[in-house]
């Protein structure tokens, strides 16, 4: 993968067309910052990013533990990144505890900078090592690169009248500074950054760019650090644009925004905050002048349910949670089915089940989000692939909803709503448009709630405030025809009918095919947040010349019209997840006689390249 | 006045059973919406689950029967969205207290403009017959054959823990004060809470024998007016007077007391202690307290909501999808 160039002057400059670096550190120690302003000016400079942050699950773990380790992985590259990079390069460990935690994910060829300064015997000890030298202990066989970064901030910051709290804050900027100068990064942009950041604090600012200059003059002038400097090659295979870094749940948000916009209705999220999905809330509450309304409610079911008047009420009415809130809501979802009102219901996913894994990426909601209500109660299903296809994905959830009068469940992960990517922004007009089926006024007196629009089946909705079409929906099952309570048999029959097949009817893109479009000796399927990680494997196994084809879902009810085909095109199909196979039941459900093998993950943690393409190869050798 | 009429908010054959108190409630609410003169398209009705809860389909509004419960919720997201609209919410003692009992309390600590009817006839009448959250101790029930051994919720106190800035209480039967409530509740800006006390004919048809006539409520109840004084009594003969941090009855004329000695209500007053107190007066020593016991006006969470909208915007430079993306770090590729 990686073209290594020698260059004549200098330090040896290595060329390579990919590169992941990890900063891990205390909770304290900014590792999330320095990361980001790294990935951000690497996209600034032209680079495809892909981030992914690991928080301790411990709110406040004691410092210089192992718990309370903190880590920011960016993966940047020439050509199109899809995923945050099974390994690191680059390891920055900011004291005992983070090489402790995260010397395991270095590749055998990474350098791994520790500040020397916090591997004393107390470090140590803290660190829960057993030996004095932590190197030997851990078996670690890279290159350990050390720098004094504690002892050089201090002695850089010693004039500026800060107390030493506040100065060994700015340690992070020190080994940003020394990773600018291994990539050779434009140090201006991150000062421009960092001015932003602390536009409230101009000393805090300055303090932090005088300590990225000084981690890049170091890395500059020290003869004793690493022999060599890395060339990223900008891309010139990124789409025109304008760009910004966004992370899936922000995405997510934008995307509602957008909808909103285009639609000219108020957006409404009813919330109950919970991780991962408590940002999509936090993005949207800071938005009010968009008219955005955010109600933090007392409980997910009163989230649901808030929504739904709402959405009654003419709004673009959404409700966001992380699986045990789905639980909770499915009776109010329900109500939303009966009443065939539009909602939109985002489900960041987590490991389960109960509270399982909060912070954890998992893809185990996809049968509740298929079933998990009684009675036949079929709702749309769709899922984003990638940060930035969340802002996709939302819209479209939006649009279907609306259209379609019917909740619609949206899968994120925890994978992809907190990591980031390169967004290129839309105009709300390139967007497509959203047409609700707004009651015809000439119905007025005449309508019905439940008359129908002939072609999408959906319900033409009216608002209070509509004279003329004062109108009761609930719970109870209504005639299709008068609109008043009916338990009459065969409108329970009709009513179920028509309620399937307006969600059968949504009319969803077709199911692409990447690589061999029939006859692979592999197809390989997925859903939602592993699209990055199976193209990557799909990737690796075209150059090693197989002969395999990769195909992801993000429309999962209803299912793409040409899924059958494309399941029986190829030799053999292997659906990969992160859940016991939950797609592929959902497959074998709806594509008779199919065969498919299964490549399965629980652990909490995204798939590993690597692991996928190997298990891939077994598939296609035997 | 009014351009409308009872007959314009009247819809349907209610299915009640014959003499339930949801029948006397109905009529009076439809004469309290006429009265207020709020048009029935710019009127929402929402309700959860329960006999009373079928009230939206009686009445020619917007309306919604929606799930157990989640009344309070559904109307919270409903008035503060479209904050135009005269919503009204209608629970019994089951779907507002027990299943529903926490949107009740926070619907009313947010302080969202509903009109929040509390149906309470102390039993569960459409599951046939269990007790419910407001059912008195020991009462014996399908659910409870030897009695229940806990003691239920009394809604003022509850409404009062969670802040309640308007409360009224009122006897289904007494339909002349049952509108004048109403149209108290429907006037307070902010989340009024509403006490229907009501027989279930069935079920519980002896609930209320205290105050269901009119004879017995003169006897067993007081009618609380702002600015009077607290005079009950088939003869207008006893009053409320206050006794170090308590309340108690006294007759007029015995030990030189006159009206000028007796409380007099002040609904509008902030501190809700004598309110409370009011509020939970009980037989056979003291009244039943009826009419508009609390209304204080504090800032609404949805004029609240959208007054917080309105200076955002004035405040923060973008107010599009557009203007929102440039707020970011952009770089360009061309």
């Amino acid at each position: 993968m990686n073209n290594e160039k020698t260059s004549s002057a200098g330090p040896r400059v290595i060329e390579k067309d990919n590169v992941t670096v990890r900063f891990s550190g205390d909770s304290g120690d900014g590792m999330q910052l320095a990361g980001n302003i790294f990935s951000t000016v690497s996209a600034i400079s032209g680079n495809d990013i892909c981030t992914f942050p690991n928080y301790p699950a411990d709110i406040r773990a004691p410092q210089g533990t192992r718990s309370g380790v903190s880590a920011f992985q960016v993966h940047i590259g020439s050509g199109k990144v899809y995923t945050p990079g099974d390994s690191c390069d680059i390891l920055v460990a900011m004291n005992a505890a983070a090489l402790a935690t995260q010397y395991m994910f270095c590749k055998p060829t990474a350098a791994i900078i520790i500040d020397s300064d916090c591997f004393k015997e107390a470090d140590l000890k803290k660190a829960n090592y057993k030996t004095l030298d932590p190197v030997e202990e851990l078996g670690i066989k890279n290159e350990i690169v050390q720098v004094p970064i504690t002892s050089m901030v201090k002695d850089c910051l010693k004039d500026c009248g800060m107390d030493n709290k506040s100065i060994l804050k700015s340690r992070n900027m020190f080994a940003l500074g020394l990773i600018f100068w291994l990539f050779d990064r434009n140090l201006s942009e991150a000062e421009k950054l960092l001015r932003d950041k602390f536009a409230k604090k101009p000393a805090v600012a300055e303090a932090n760019v005088k300590v990225l200059e000084a981690g890049y003059y170091y890395g500059h002038n020290t003869h004793t650090f690493i022999d060599h400097t890395y060339r990223i090659e900008t891309s010139r295979s990124t789409e025109k644009g304008r760009y910004m870094d966004i992370s899936g749940n922000k995405a997510t948000a934008y995307g509602l925004i957008a909808a909103a916009e285009k639609l000219g209705k108020t957006l409404y999220l009813g919330s109950y905050p919970i991780t991962p999905a408590s940002d999509v809330l936090h993005e949207l509450a800071k938005h009010k002048s968009l008219g955005v309304i955010t109600v933090q409610c007392e409980d997910e079911i009163a989230g649901c349910a808030s929504a739904i008047g709402a959405s009654f009420g003419g709004a673009l009415a959404v409700t966001s949670t992380s699986g045990p809130g789905i639980c909770l809501k499915s009776e109010a979802m329900n109500l939303a089915v009966m009443t065939e009102l539009p909602l939109v219901v985002i489900d960041v996913m987590r490991g389960g089940p109960s509270t399982g894994l909060p912070t954890k990426s998992e893809q185990s909601d996809l049968l509740q989000a298929l079933f998990g209500r009684n009675g036949e109660s079929p709702m749309p299903v769709i899922a984003a692939t990638s940060p930035v296809d969340c802002f996709y994905k939302a819209y479209a959830a939006a649009k279907i909803a609306q259209e379609h009068t019917t909740p619609v469940i949206l899968l994120s992960d925890a994978f992809i709503a907190n990591g980031t990517g390169a967004f290129r922004i839309p105009t709300v007009s390139q967007l497509p448009d959203i047409n609700p089926p707004y009651v015809p006024s000439e119905l007025a007196g005449k309508w019905t709630p439940y008359m129908r629009d002939e072609k999408t089946g959906s319900r033409y909705l009216a608002y209070p405030g509509q004279k003329g079409f004062e109108h009761v929906i609930g719970g109870l099952e209504k005639s299709n025809d008068t609109g008043e309570i009916s338990g009459q048999p065969e409108n329970h029959a009709l009513m179920t009918r028509l309620r399937a097949e307006k969600v059968a009817r949504i009319p969803v893109p077709d199911l692409v095919t990447e690589g061999e479009q029939e006859g692979a000796d592999l197809l390989i399927v997925g859903f939602g947040g592993t699209y990055g990680h199976l193209h990557s494997a799909f990737d690796e196994l075209v150059k090693r010349g197989e002969k395999v084809a990769f195909a992801h879902f993000s429309y999962i009810n209803p299912l793409p019209a040409n899924t059958a085909q494309v399941l029986r095109a190829h030799k053999r199909v292997v659906v990969a997840e992160l859940n016991g196979g939950q797609l592929a039941a959902w497959l074998r459900m709806n594509v008779e006689g199919v065969h498919l093998e299964q490549y399965n993950q629980v652990t909490g943690q995204p798939f590993n390249v690597g692991r996928l393409v190997d298990a891939f190869e077994k598939i296609i050798h035997g | 006045m009014s351009e409308y009429t009872v007959n314009d908010y009247k819809k349907g054959h209610p299915r009640w059973c014959p003499g339930c108190g949801d029948h006397f409630f109905l009529a009076s609410l439809h004469k309290a919406m006429a009265q207020l003169g709020v048009p029935p398209y710019e009127t929402a009705v929402i309700s959860g689950i329960g006999c009373s809860s079928r009230l939206p389909y009686y009445v020619n509004t917007y309306g919604m029967h929606t799930i157990h419960g989640r009344a309070a919720a559904i109307a919270t997201g409903l008035k503060v969205a479209s904050p135009s609209l005269t919503v009204w919410q209608i629970s019994g003692d089951g779907d507002g207290l027990a299943i529903g009992g926490n949107h009740f309390i926070h619907a009313i600590r947010r302080n969202i403009d509903l009109n929040m009817v509390l149906l309470n006839n102390r039993i569960y009448g459409l599951t046939k017959g269990q007790y419910s959250p407001t059912s008195l101790r020991g009462f014996v029930s399908k659910s409870s054959p030897y009695g229940t051994v806990e003691d239920p919720f009394r809604p003022a106190e509850l409404c009062f823990g969670a802040r309640g800035r308007f409360f009224a209480r009122t006897v289904a039967s007494d339909m002349d004060e049952t509108v004048d409530v109403l149209l108290a509740a429907a006037r307070h800006k902010g989340a009024s809470v509403v006490e229907v006390l009501q027989h279930c004919v069935i079920f519980n048809p002896k609930s209320y024998e205290d105050v269901y006539s009119k004879d017995t409520r003169a006897r067993n109840a007081i009618y609380l007016k702002a600015g009077q004084p607290m005079i009950f009594g088939p003869n207008n003969e006893y009053g409320l007077m206050q006794e170090g941090f308590g309340i108690k009855v006294v007759k007029l004329g015995e030990n030189g007391i006159t009206e000028k000695d007796l409380l007099v209500h002040d609904p509008h007053n902030p501190d809700p202690t004598l309110h409370l107190k009011l509020a939970l007066m009980q037989g056979p020593d003291f009244p039943v307290a009826l009419g508009v016991i609390r209304d204080v006006e504090t800032p609404t969470y949805d004029a609240e909501v959208h007054r917080q909208v309105e200076e955002v915007k004035a405040q923060k430079p973008y107010h599009n999808f557009a203007e929102l993306c440039e707020t970011n770090n952009i770089w360009t590729v061309d």
